[in-house]
């Protein structure tokens, strides 16, 4: 225990010390310095291009950029907010803001909106509201979305003999795979040259698998399954945002996760205990498996890959008969205990406008969240060669479903990290989802 | 002290006189260096261990999730943790490892410092031995990580060149926990090995010497004389090391994280998830508690069972 304490203790002592020397070296409000943190190292030379352009326009604001990878961002923002020198602007998630808010650590941005005069209606439908409260308040404005694609690997699709047109009208459903799975079937090979769907398949010496595995996906499957489980009518929660009863002992849900399981089980996808520790997309990179399912942000990382030629093609049409994918968005949010409320709000602003949101957009790594800047990303990707139809189809047609929403994310994670885990390496059955559900919620009990 | 020592005794008549005359202010002075070589330790001890500790019982009987002030609660952490099924997982797996950890730890390091003794007399070999011991935890854990790969680990590649299966060591339920203990054990064999080296050399040669003339065997020399001698020096690296690796968290936090499912969740790493990752400082606070309880009680227990504090050479 004492170790916990003391690196806790030392923890808030180290960031006890560096808000003392921030607030010596930025002396509050005249300096007009703004910090500013995000996650993504690919997206940071468009926004350092942003606050050049921004500090043009407004000599007197600065702003501080600071990039942090994923897993360290949230713990340092915490331990800020505790310290209270958390950045005055901060890159937010939809799994996490929730809790920020209800422990009012965020600024609303209601006034602001009003009074500026700030048009909602520029961002793709859907990705302004995610960012109101349960409180009614705004706590974010919209940067960019993301939505799920199939990466393929075009030699091995052409080996085996499918067509770019056949991988991007494959159909799923949760009994037998449907042509989704006699692709990756097909596109799965083993050590002596044997495909998946031949006889004398050895899955236990598989030297390419149809389909790559990042993980078991937790309770949202954002890149994993949820693009399935989106085209058989269910919902993760009773209603989204601000669901507080989760539907995992759906038999839809868990007839699709029985069935994605079985893949491994039939060896067509990695099993989960060989993916501790490894890259989902390096695999890919290495060509050992021919078709990953995956997030547009990660479009630069499976374009880039040497000796790899890489194809988009859309998820597959579910029992509906229709594609579905996960529909996550970014947004700017201001710390609460900011000394410099006016500069953030203008940086907010101006990161949520065109201005900003163009020059990322000119970048081609992500899709920014207005319209118009969005279609001038696909179009800044189309001029490297990557066609992102099958990504923004979903956008066109309307077939996205919102990454859900709730309080204690966290603790639902808590529950259905180990037990998706369990499910996917064959530990448990599918139905023991049931018995997991029931514990969700009743964290919201 | 040591100056009084090297001067030649004063007549003794003459003594109490003096010590009366100067037992007050001399006390007094010999009481204020103290302190104040104390005091940096002090500063220390408070800031990082008294306090925290003192305010992390008090955390433990509140709900408190950093951001808002805690809420007395009374001991309904303390009931939740009983009936807490991962609690029981954290700790059935952290005895696992500590089991697998310290066996495997002290027998290698008494080996490795018979070795120390009596054929690697080298400066530089003895300092090898340490080497792991001297690279960050978290270094050593990603060098593992890295080899243990299930795809690209050097050790799969000897493997699969041999013709046997590949091994998920960090993936599998069955193999995560044995695989860290061994990368710990590994790190922490040399410097334990040193600790026992010294156990050794403070065993006086005649013992030996008696040994040899009644016509003892090795084996006879070391069951008798070496292990029941080194038993003050055994009591205290046990102490040590179940203490320490009761507290694995940074193997596991940069390998599996907890996983596979819950095979390595590990009760630190359990604290840690339930303070930094669902925000539940209470009870990641009354969990820290129980730990801390859970060794005390194995400290008491292992130095009164093994009479740490006394040895049979007196």
């Amino acid at each position: 225990m004492k170790k916990t304490l003391g690196a806790v203790a030392a923890a808030a002592a180290v960031a006890l010390t560096l808000s003392l020397s921030a607030c010596a070296a930025t002396p509050g409000e005249t300096s007009g310095e703004i910090n500013y943190w995000l996650w993504d190292s690919n997206q940071l030379p468009a926004y350092k291009q942003c606050a050049t352009d921004f500090t043009k326009a407004n000599p007197d604001i600065k702003v501080k950029i600071t990039q942090r990878g994923w897993g360290d961002y949230w713990t340092t923002l915490s331990n800020g907010f505790v310290a209270g020198n958390a950045p005055d602007v901060f890159v937010n998630h939809l799994s996490k803001y929730p809790e920020y808010a209800a422990n009012d650590q965020l600024l609303p941005l209601d006034d602001a909106v009003k009074k500026d005069g700030i048009d909602l209606d520029i961002y793709n439908e859907g990705l302004a509201d995610l960012w109101v409260g349960q409180d009614d308040h705004r706590y974010g404005l919209p940067k960019d979305w993301d939505t799920v694609a199939m990466f393929y690997n075009k030699n091995l699709v052409e080996d085996a003999g499918y067509t770019e047109e056949q991988l991007g009208n494959l159909d799923w459903n949760p009994q037998d795979g449907g042509s989704y799975e006699k692709a990756i079937a097909h596109l799965t090979v083993d050590k002596s040259g044997k495909r998946g769907d031949e006889a004398g398949f050895d899955k236990n010496q598989v030297a390419v698998y149809g389909l790559g595995l990042e993980s078991s996906g937790s309770g949202q499957g954002q890149t994993q399954w949820s693009f399935l489980t989106g085209t058989t009518g269910w919902t993760h929660t009773d209603k989204n945002p601000w669901g507080t009863k989760f539907n995992y002992d759906d038999p839809r849900f868990q007839d699709t996760i029985a069935w994605w399981a079985g893949l491994a089980d039939k060896g067509y996808m990695p099993k989960l205990e060989t993916t501790v520790g490894a890259s989902v997309a390096d695999a890919f990179g290495a060509g050992k498996a021919a078709i990953n399912t995956q997030g547009s942000w990660m479009i630069g990382q499976y374009t880039s890959y040497k000796g790899i030629e890489t194809g988009i093609a859309p998820t597959p049409t579910g029992p509906d008969g229709k594609r579905a994918s996960m529909f996550n968005g970014l947004a700017d949010s201001i710390y609460a205990g900011t000394k410099n409320p006016e500069a953030s709000l203008k940086w907010v602003e101006h990161l949520a406008s065109a201005d900003c949101q163009d020059v990322v957009a000119s970048t081609g790594v992500v899709f920014p969240a207005i319209k118009s800047s969005s279609e001038k990303a696909a179009a800044a990707f189309e001029a490297k060669g990557i066609d992102v139809s099958a990504f923004t189809t979903h956008v066109e047609n309307g077939t996205t479903i919102l990454f859900p929403i709730s309080e204690n994310a966290a603790k639902v994670d808590g529950l259905m990290v180990p037990a998706m885990d369990a499910v996917l390496s064959g530990k448990k059955d599918a139905s023991s989802l049931t018995e997991v559900n029931k514990k969700v919620n009743a964290l919201f009990e | 002290m040591t100056t009084l020592t090297k001067h030649p005794p004063a007549p003794t008549f003459k003594a109490p006189q003096l010590s009366k005359r100067g037992r007050g202010p001399s006390k007094l002075r010999e009481l204020r260096i103290a302190l104040l070589f104390i005091f940096p330790a002090m500063i220390g001890l408070v800031a990082f261990s008294l306090v925290p500790t003192i305010r992390g019982i008090y955390l433990s009987f509140t709900e408190y999730n950093i951001l808002g002030e805690p809420k007395w609660i009374g001991i309904d952490n303390y009931t939740a943790i009983f009936a807490d099924e991962l609690f029981w997982n954290a700790m059935a797996v952290t005895i696992q490892y500590v089991a697998i950890n310290i066996v495997f730890q002290i027998v290698i390091a008494i080996g490795l410092a018979l070795l120390m003794q009596s054929v690697a007399k080298s400066t530089f070999i003895r300092a090898a031995l340490l080497l792991p011991f001297l690279v960050a935890n978290v270094i050593v854990a990603l060098l593992w990580f890295w080899m243990l790969d299930y795809q690209i680990g050097i050790v799969n590649e000897v493997i699969s060149w041999l013709g046997l299966p590949r091994v998920a060591f960090f993936g599998s339920e069955q193999w995560a926990i044995p695989t860290i203990a061994f990368v710990n054990v590994w790190r922490h064999m040399g410097y334990t090995a040193l600790l026992v080296f010294a156990g050794l050399q403070a065993i006086p040669h005649h013992v030996y010497e008696v040994a040899s003339l009644d016509g003892a065997s090795r084996t006879r020399t070391f069951w008798s004389i070496t292990m029941p001698l080194l038993r003050p020096v055994l009591a205290l690296v046990l102490v040590v090391t179940v203490i320490g690796s009761f507290q694995v968290f940074d193997t596991v936090a940069v390998t599996t994280g907890g996983g596979p499912v819950n095979a390595t969740r590990v009760i630190q790493m359990y604290i840690y998830q339930k303070a930094f990752g669902e925000s539940d400082f209470g009870y990641a606070s009354a969990l820290s508690v129980v730990l801390f309880v859970i060794l005390a009680l194995v400290a008491f227990i292992q130095m009164k069972f093994l009479r740490g504090n006394e040895s049979d050479l007196d």
